[in-house]
């Protein structure tokens, strides 16, 4: 946890920490102190919210979820007529996750999830969405062409597979629940939850199957 | 409003090129991080309601829109809601220095707040008097509306056929929500076949799932 909020960060792999700071640093930092000065926020408050989806809240949730719907016959069950509280009875709800719907992949039926409108996804589960999720070519194509959008993921699935793109127009949120991969009957839920991927939930990958020569 | 975020079936984006899982950090940039939070922080204030943060970022011209990155579009949109709802002025905004007055505040999140308020985040179901007019099965057409306001009916449905599969009960309607009205309306799932909304030409077997408000849609000329 840093006191210090202007400072930057060891996730920047961008050049902020060495150059001069460009405009809009300068402009989102005279915004912020304008907003401090007249008291409508709080700077250690700021920092708590970044501190949150940087660090505490991220794919790791979704993971542990579909992990436990593997081994777990009940809780899949559970999951799938009743996900809200679900996936609260294992400490996960919360802003962008009110209304969570879960989509179950099977041989036939691949899911696939996307906000056209703008960037809605399910927070407490997967965090914030990766940048491709925002950019305007996935939110573009996932709708009118899903096939080769998953190609560009390496994701390459046979015409009898059925696509089913879901677009979030509303504040139901979408996790995909991934088949879980070949070769893991061996191995426990939480060396399940590391092979779960953050983009199998989104549904723009499957999960390969296991080998013990698996990174 | 047929802006530039209402992308679904848009043409000459290029491929989407995705930063590796395992690589990409949650921001790009320290700006964005403080974007960010200070839309979270400032949204707490209760001056202003999701679905008037996601039009303040609509209302924006479209080449802007598609220009800017995604967290120059939350910057917009944040500094059109703090003008609209007279928390800054625009003077303050263009000088970056304080003028006269200070808003009484009463609901500024503290750091101790946080974590319980997103926890607690913010149901938008809202029942409904009225028994739903559509049952699940039933095929429904989107109504070719383009209203000039917000609108969660994307214009690649407009006009098209598909099936119910999902009554979600009674949610927030985001079009009087954006003009600060809170109301509710059935919100069902709509099923679509590929090809009814991009030409048999383009249909594989696919098929596009779409939450929409009961006054989007209508069973007029629809199958019975």
């Amino acid at each position: 946890m840093q006191d210090d909020h202007d400072h930057d960060h060891d996730h920047d792999h961008e050049h902020d920490a060495t150059e001069a700071p460009s405009e809009i640093e300068l402009r989102v930092k005279a915004l912020e102190s304008l907003l401090v000065e007249k008291g409508l926020v709080d700077p250690a408050a700021l920092d708590e919210l970044v501190d949150t989806y940087e660090h505490h809240v991220g794919p790791q949730n979704g993971a542990h979820v579909v992990s436990k719907a593997w081994v777990d016959p009940i809780f899949r069950e559970h999951l799938l007529a009743n996900p809200g509280s679900a996936i609260a009875s294992l400490g996960y709800s919360g802003r962008q996750g009110e209304h969570i719907r879960v989509l179950q992949n099977t041989d036939a039926v691949h899911n696939l999830v996307v906000c056209t409108l703008c960037s809605c996804y399910p927070w407490p589960l997967l965090g914030l969405p990766p940048q491709w999720y925002k950019s305007a070519p996935y939110r573009a194509r996932a709708v009118s062409e899903p096939r080769k959008v998953l190609d560009e993921f390496g994701t390459h699935l046979g015409t009898d597979v059925s696509i089913q793109v879901w677009d979030s127009t509303s504040e139901m949120r979408y996790l995909v629940l991934p088949q879980r991969p070949a070769n893991t009957d061996h191995l426990s839920e939480a060396e399940l939850q590391k092979l779960v991927t953050r983009n199998s939930m989104i549904g723009v990958e499957t999960l390969k199957p296991f080998s013990d020569t698996n990174d | 409003m047929n802006g530039g975020h209402d992308l679904g079936g848009m043409h000459g984006l290029g491929a989407v090129n995705p930063e590796s899982e395992t690589d990409e950090p949650v921001f790009h940039h320290s700006w964005e991080r403080r974007v960010f939070a200070l839309t979270l922080a400032t949204g707490f204030l209760g001056r202003w309601n999701l679905d008037q943060s996601r039009h303040a970022r609509e209302r924006q011209h479209p080449v802007d829109y598609l220009r800017n990155t995604y967290y120059e579009n939350w910057l917009a949109g944040l500094q059109t809601l703090l003008v609209d709802s007279g928390l800054l002025t625009e003077a303050e905004l263009q000088s970056g220095s304080c003028g006269k007055g200070f808003p009484d505040q009463e609901m500024v999140l503290t750091k101790k707040e946080v974590k319980a308020k997103l926890q607690e985040g913010k149901s938008v179901e809202l029942p409904v008097a009225e028994p739903p007019q559509f049952v699940v099965g039933q095929e429904v057409i989107v109504v070719n509306r383009h209203p000039i306001g917000h609108t969660r009916a994307p214009r690649y449905t407009r006009g098209r056929r598909g099936t119910v599969i999902h009554q979600h009960g009674g949610h927030i309607f985001p079009d009087e929500h954006a003009m600060g009205d809170r109301t509710g309306q059935h919100l069902y799932t709509i099923r679509f076949d590929a090809g009814e909304l991009w030409g048999e030409d383009n249909a594989g077997n696919e098929q596009v799932y779409v939450d929409l408000w009961e006054s989007y849609l209508t069973s007029e000329g629809a199958k019975q």
